[in-house]
């Protein structure tokens, strides 16, 4: 049902590479998926955005960066939100998963390995600091709608991991 | 105006909009650190949701409404929510209680609604529905960790089933505008989830060794407009910013 399809201008990719989740900030918004489309039309690049969770207050920001990134490169802008095919971590680009990784925060497993992690304490998350996958879940919410909490019990350290959403 | 397709945006989007502030008030206030966030974000989630009702809403009325007015300038009477989720947050086994005999409310009822004829309402649900799904696993795992738990969080978990049980009924009962849009392919039918929905509770009541409460009669009239008193005492708190600095936007 859900469709990765997304129509965007090759002109365009490298203006929004430049835009960033204000929260996650080594994460371009194209490697995190949630540009769905991006046109040029009659000089005015038309952008479709989707939220990562409906209360997501990064998407206002994100907006206005766009709206900015755009106008900097001389383009007139309108974005849009909208909320069908709902975004899934799995439009999170192999670039963005290591990004994340490198940042401090596990990046997503499949929906399965999460519900074990996230309600039978499976031990599959891989801690960010020492790769140790003898982790335990602190809380199912974490810093942001979208993480879990998360430490590591060999070095000890906590970490944030990206939850599934599909 | 769609008289009916709005009051059944509001009927559903008011549910979130009370719970979500009342999963707020706990911001600060949470009983450790990690379930003050999973509130806080629970309510995070919820007012996202709102939003996303409210700026549809605002839509169908036509009239220059904006989401900020529905939201925040309607007076007591005009909020359509159910009576279970005005309820305050007593303890921490009533806000648990609270939200998970919401969350399997919320979970079914969303379900259906991604069927729903009208694209935007659909659309919605897909997405809440993820967030949601999250929301029950959270509190069906704290009901049974606390009624399972001591013997005082028992006793606690207990009594906050009991309590609140009473205004669990309410969640399927039909406005006019429920009707009038199941009618069409819009709505939901919440009489017929009724049946699995106590089938669900009581499954996980007897997980958390927990009684079923044996209750024949039920608290309604949220839906008509009729609140219990917690619900002034929260709008207050609800909409003082836009009472005292008019015009601000969410």
């Amino acid at each position: 049902m859900t469709t990765t399809q997304q129509r965007i201008d090759h002109i365009l990719i490298p203006i929004l590479e430049q835009v960033s989740d204000p929260e996650i900030p080594v994460l371009s918004i194209m490697d995190m998926g949630v540009v769905r489309s991006a046109v040029v039309i009659d000089g005015v690049a038309k952008v479709e955005i989707t939220p990562t969770y409906s209360g997501c207050p990064a998407m206002d920001v994100i907006g206005d960066d766009i709206k900015k990134a755009l106008s900097d490169a001389g383009y007139q802008s309108e974005i849009d939100l909208i909320l069908y095919p709902a975004w899934t971590t799995d439009w999170i680009t192999p670039r963005g998963r290591e990004a994340l990784e490198n940042y401090g925060i596990a990046p997503p497993l499949e929906a399965e390995a999460d519900k074990d992690v996230l309600l039978h304490g499976k031990r599959i998350v891989k801690c960010t600091n020492c790769g140790s996958q003898n982790t335990r879940l602190v809380s199912q919410f974490g810093s942001t709608a979208c993480k879990a909490q998360f430490q590591c019990e060999d070095c000890q350290e906590p970490f944030d991991y990206f939850k599934c959403l599909k | 105006m769609k008289e009916n397709l709005y009051n059944y945006i509001l009927g559903i989007a008011d549910n979130s909009l009370i719970l979500g502030q009342r999963m707020g008030e706990l911001c600060g206030h949470g009983p450790s650190l990690e379930t003050d966030i999973a509130c806080t974000n629970i309510s995070l989630d919820l007012f996202g949701q709102v939003r996303s009702y409210f700026q549809y809403a605002a839509k169908v009325s036509g009239d220059g409404r904006t989401e900020d007015d529905i939201a925040m300038l309607r007076k007591e009477r005009d909020y359509k929510n159910v009576l279970l989720v005005e309820q305050p947050n007593t303890n921490f086994a009533y806000t648990i209680a609270r939200q998970f005999l919401f969350d399997a409310y919320h979970l079914a009822f969303l379900s259906e609604l991604q069927k729903s004829t009208d694209l935007t309402l659909s659309a919605i649900a897909n997405k809440c529905i993820k967030e949601v799904s999250y929301h029950e696993r959270f509190s069906s795992d704290w009901v049974k960790r606390l009624g399972d738990g001591t013997e005082e969080s028992c006793v606690k978990m207990q009594e906050a089933i009991d309590d609140l049980w009473t205004y669990t009924d309410e969640l399927f009962h039909q406005t006019e505008a429920d009707k009038a849009m199941v009618a069409e392919g819009v709505g939901v039918d919440v009489t017929k989830l009724k049946e699995d929905y106590y089938k669900r509770v009581h499954r996980l009541l007897e997980e958390a060794t927990l009684k079923v409460p044996q209750l024949k009669w039920f608290q309604k009239g949220g839906k008509e407009g009729i609140h219990t008193e917690h619900l002034g005492y929260l709008l207050s708190d609800l909409q003082y910013m836009q009472r005292a600095y008019p015009n601000m936007e969410w």
